[in-house]
């Protein structure tokens, strides 16, 4: 006779996950747990939180890829174990960031033989990428002024106040003074003649933006060129140029061929560019071309002998996936020069219908270019119905969206806008369901009560001067309920955000 | 009638990969190619290319993660669209990160509260950690020297020579001097007394390593704290620890628990801590954390508006992938405590497994030690004959990748072989290692036996020349060590010359 037993309560491996006791307890959040949990209760468990990030593809804030093809995944996925830095063991995928090398630099006109090999490096992003430009400038001024026997304890690079953060933190972190050329209304870009003006003999370069994080306007780098040249000549400072092409560097080449931004500029000394943004890659990679091998000081390289062999390496990070770099790569070779025209074209199309479908509404002003990162920047007309920008982005996010609102940097602040970046994944549908739930939302606002006066200043309630008593005491009820709750729940939500904020803040 | 036509050359998309034209034409390598192709076709070249590039689990070189469960591997795949730094998007991504903060903070014995937030941010890797780290304790120094009054410009860190590489980037790069405590044969780590000595009022902090790349050794932190406390004490200045805890992180807490290397010495103000080594997961996350606010200056951190919300940051990177932070969060949950105690344990085993084996060869002198990183150092007893460098190429044949260098200075005539053992080093990897290294001896040793008889031959012929001519007598011996010589020599060039080009 077989004795059958039924299975225990504990018998872990039996329960459905939903059914175990796993998902009763709370997740840990300070102190690591004792013990361990099945693999598959931890999956889900975490998985099910995540369901609760926004979606990547409707993240219009960013410009980063968030859409690769099946096989590249494939090829992604089984890339994850190796350690790029291990470039011994691993030579085959080395070699793969070389050709990404020698391909992004012939795509700037770099000036090399048919089979030279570029100076160039990958790295996790346009900010490695930035500090390392940056930190082979200083360098190279800091000889030069050692050699003329100057003082070389105050360096300071120009660039304009529409720079990503990333050549701040360079400043701060490697002592660098920043001098920041103010914007305009109307005029969002570093002015080339202002920059030059500002550029003094401890400039160790000025930084010129091939797609402005703000409104996606690209520098005039030819006059910053032309302009600096002439200065050079005066003062023989000698004093070079980069381009920080993050968005713009797999941008112009497909379809502003002719525009002159990159090395065929005499000044320009390096680039940066994002393989995670118009490189069409997930996030965690970027690349910086240096023009020649004069550019970047070889006391900055280091060649060690790590784990054994001998190898060169000038990045600040060390260990890190391979997975983007062979990516890159992929797309590189996938998608040819053709393709990437293609889809810049798409990309520039669709913000096209975008900006008009905008523009229809009668409601707002378009700040972005035609020419340039595609993307669209827009503000309100005017703020009579009492209504920011900030509002605009809120009620967007009930909707699914994700489009940011900001103000423009100095001496611009009074400026907000909404700024919709159009990737590869942005099709011409989810341009028109935009511009639907844009509408949508604005006819939505028109219902509230005001939140900002005509001159932008939040309002206070003062209803009484514009009304007879008997209508006034009946509509302030109304209107009374109507602000309370639209306050509260504006208090309700920034009183989360601060939460939150002071989170991250403290950690 | 229907009539047929057979349409030449058409369907391209009909052709398996292997059958069609994208197999014979070269794959591009310096200019963007003019065309796409594909994507089965891309798929297929790159593919196939990168199995010319080593196994990864069999890279006996590297305490870098080469195996996680394959339902973290979901995980990772399903989040490698999401840019980590989208804080205000990705609201649980980011909690994810602070969990994993305040547990490794926890781990460290940072003096937080039951629900307070550790100050500690997740990196790409040491390198940056150790970067931030490095920055903190420059500009707290320097803000200090600023209100006495005095010099701030000659900042230096003081270390062991055994240093991994970011050390010395972060000096150069960040324009801090380092002074290096130089090794001793039979002392491979940063000897604490040295290191006191060498402190003065420029030192912006001692670093001290849990694991040493090397040989896997601990230095003694807490033998370097009461010194430096003394130190401090006569000299006022004050002088931190900072614990570089790449490898020993995520070790020592589990089992040497009763080790005191971390926040419980009061001089340690952070500990930055390898993700990817022993924190088991996959390359690309490091952390490190700060003992307390005032141990990293305010004015390092950037509040911005970018993408529309307040964001603060502290790293050097800014997008990057997501995956593997939540893939370590995954580790934390799924192993627990005890699982990566017993993650450790297997570790420790299999490598005393393999220091046996290696010892009962007669051959080899162990190097490491038994307590620290579980990793096995050895060098050759007698290396006149061959040395440890041909008998890591010969271990390649075997597929086996095993590093062999010299030490640093002022031990650099020794020269080690290192298998590290990872969570995926099992018994029987160790077993099959121990004999391939047995073969591999075997084959020196029969080479040089068919060198030497031949030798010996040609010796008998010019004994008389022996004393007297020093330069015959230098001739045979350098025939009988030539061919084995030319032979690495030629391998190494071989081996140099695919890593020319850029770094």
């Amino acid at each position: 006779m077989v004795l059958s037993k039924p299975a225990s309560d504990s018998d872990l491996t039996m329960h459905a996950t939903s059914a175990s006791r796993y998902v009763r307890d709370s997740l840990p959040r300070y102190e690591m747990p004792e013990n361990s949990i099945p693999k598959e209760a931890a999956y889900q468990v975490i998985h099910d939180e995540l369901l609760l990030d926004f979606k990547p593809k409707l993240n219009l804030a960013s410009f980063v890829t968030t859409l690769m093809e099946p096989e590249c995944d494939k090829l992604i996925m089984e890339s994850i174990n190796k350690n790029y830095v291990d470039m011994d063991e691993y030579p085959v995928t080395t070699e793969l960031h070389n050709r990404c090398v020698n391909m992004i630099a012939r795509l700037f006109h770099t000036p090399l033989g048919e089979s030279e090999d570029a100076i160039g490096v990958g790295t996790v992003g346009s900010s490695e990428a930035i500090m390392l430009a940056g930190l082979a400038f200083k360098r190279k001024w800091q000889n030069k002024r050692k050699a003329e026997g100057k003082p070389y304890d105050k360096p300071n690079i120009v660039t304009g106040a529409n720079v990503q953060v990333c050549w701040e933190k360079f400043a701060r972190y490697f002592e660098v003074e920043l001098k920041e050329v103010k914007v305009t209304e109307g005029y969002y870009v570093m002015d080339p003649a202002k920059a030059v003006e500002m550029v003094d003999e401890n400039t160790i370069c000025v930084a010129a933006i091939l797609g402005s994080t703000y409104n996606g306007e690209f520098e005039d780098v030819k006059l910053l060129n032309d302009l600096l040249l002439e200065k050079n000549k005066q003062t023989g400072w000698d004093t070079p140029i980069h381009v920080d092409a993050a968005s713009g560097g797999f941008i112009a080449p497909f379809i502003y061929p002719e525009l002159e931004w990159d090395f065929r500029l005499p000044l320009v000394k390096s680039i940066n560019v994002s393989g995670h943004k118009y490189g069409l890659v997930y996030a965690g990679i970027g690349w910086n071309i240096w023009r020649s091998k004069d550019d970047l000081p070889e006391e900055l390289i280091f060649h060690i002998k790590y784990l054994g062999a001998e190898q060169s390496t000038f990045t600040l990070n060390f260990s890190k996936g391979s997975s983007q770099i062979i990516a890159q790569y992929y797309q590189l070779i996938r998608l040819g020069q053709e393709g990437y025209k293609n889809i810049m074209e798409n990309c520039h199309e669709n913000a096209m219908v975008l900006k008009e479908g905008l523009e229809k509404t009668g409601c707002f002003e378009i700040l972005s270019k035609d020419d340039g990162v595609p993307v669209v920047a827009f503000s309100l007309k005017n703020k009579k119905g009492g209504h920011d920008e900030f509002e605009v982005s809120e009620m967007l996010r009930r909707y699914g969206w994700i489009v940011p609102a900001y103000p423009m940097p100095a001496d611009a602040q009074h400026v907000i806008v909404l700024r919709v970046v159009i990737r590869a994944e942005f099709s011409r549908t989810l341009a028109e369901r935009l511009v639907h739930d844009i509408t949508t939302v604005l006819h939505e606002l028109e219902k509230l009560p005001p939140k900002v006066n005509g001159e932008g200043k939040e309002v206070h309630v003062n209803v009484e001067e514009n009304w007879s008593n008997g209508v006034a005491s009946k509509r302030k009820s109304d209107l009374e309920t109507q602000r309370e709750i639209t306050t509260y729940w504006k208090n309700y939500v920034s009183a989360q955000k601060e939460i939150k904020r002071q989170k991250i803040m403290a950690s | 009638m229907v009539i047929t036509t057979t349409i030449p050359d058409s369907g391209e998309h009909l052709d398996s990969t292997f059958a069609s034209r994208y197999v014979r034409t070269p794959v591009p390598k310096y200019k963007m190619p003019a065309n796409p192709i594909p994507k089965e076709a891309a798929y297929q070249i790159i593919n196939d290319e990168l199995m010319l590039d080593g196994t990864p689990r069999l890279n006996l070189a590297s305490f870098v993660t080469t195996w996680m469960e394959p339902e973290c591997e979901k995980l990772m795949m399903a989040s490698i669209n999401k840019n980590y730094v989208d804080m205000d998007e990705y609201p649980v991504t980011t909690e994810l990160q602070n969990r994993c903060v305040n547990m490794i903070a926890r781990l460290f014995n940072a003096p937080v509260g039951e629900t307070d937030t550790a100050v500690g941010v997740g990196t790409v890797g040491s390198s940056e950690a150790i970067m931030l780290a490095g920055l903190a304790f420059k500009r707290k120094w320097q803000s200090k020297r600023k209100l006495e009054g005095k010099p701030y410009d000659k900042p230096n860190i003081v270390t062991g020579a055994n240093v991994q590489v970011c050390w010395e980037k972060f000096a150069r790069y960040f324009e801090v001097d380092l002074k290096e405590v130089k090794l001793s044969e039979g002392y491979y780590v940063m000897d604490p007394v040295k290191a006191v000595e060498m402190v003065d009022e420029n030192t912006i902090c001692v670093a001290a390593i849990l694991g040493s790349t090397l040989t896997g050794e601990f230095e003694n932190v807490k033998l370097l704290n009461e010194l430096l406390t003394e130190k401090n004490k006569e000299t006022g200045w004050d002088t931190p620890i900072h614990v570089d805890a790449a490898s020993g992180g995520f070790i020592a807490p589990f089992i040497y628990p009763t080790l005191e290397w971390d926040f419980r010495l009061p001089l340690v103000k952070s500990i930055n801590a390898s993700g990817h080594k022993y924190g088991l997961v996959y390359p690309g996350v490091g952390w490190v954390v700060w003992r307390t606010k005032e141990d990293l200056p305010d004015d390092l951190v950037f509040h911005i508006n970018y993408l529309g919300s307040d964001q603060p940051t502290f790293t050097l990177n800014f997008s990057k992938g997501s995956s593997q932070i939540i893939a370590q969060y995954y580790q934390f949950v799924r192993l627990g405590f005890e699982g990566y105690k017993n993650v450790m344990e297997n570790c420790l085993e299999n490598a005393r497994a393999l220091k046996e084996g290696i010892e009962k060869t007669g051959l080899f002198n162990i190097v490491s030690k038994d307590v620290g990183v579980p990793l096995v150092a050895f060098s050759l007893k007698d290396s006149s004959k061959y040395d440890v460098f041909e008998i890591s190429g010969s271990l390649r044949k075997f597929g086996w990748i095993v590093p062999a260098y010299t030490m640093p200075p002022n031990a650099e005539h020794i020269a080690v072989l290192r298998v590290v053992i990872r969570e995926d080093f099992s018994r029987a990897l160790a077993e099959r290692l121990i004999s391939d290294i047995e073969k591999v001896m075997k084959e020196m040793e029969t080479h040089l036996i068919r060198v030497s008889t031949k030798t010996a031959h040609v010796t008998a012929t010019v004994d008389e020349t022996q004393d007297g001519d020093d330069g015959g007598k230098k001739h045979i011996k350098k025939s009988a060590r030539e061919t084995p010589e030319e032979i690495a020599t030629y391998w190494r060039q071989l081996v140099a010359r695919k890593k020319t080009g850029v770094c």
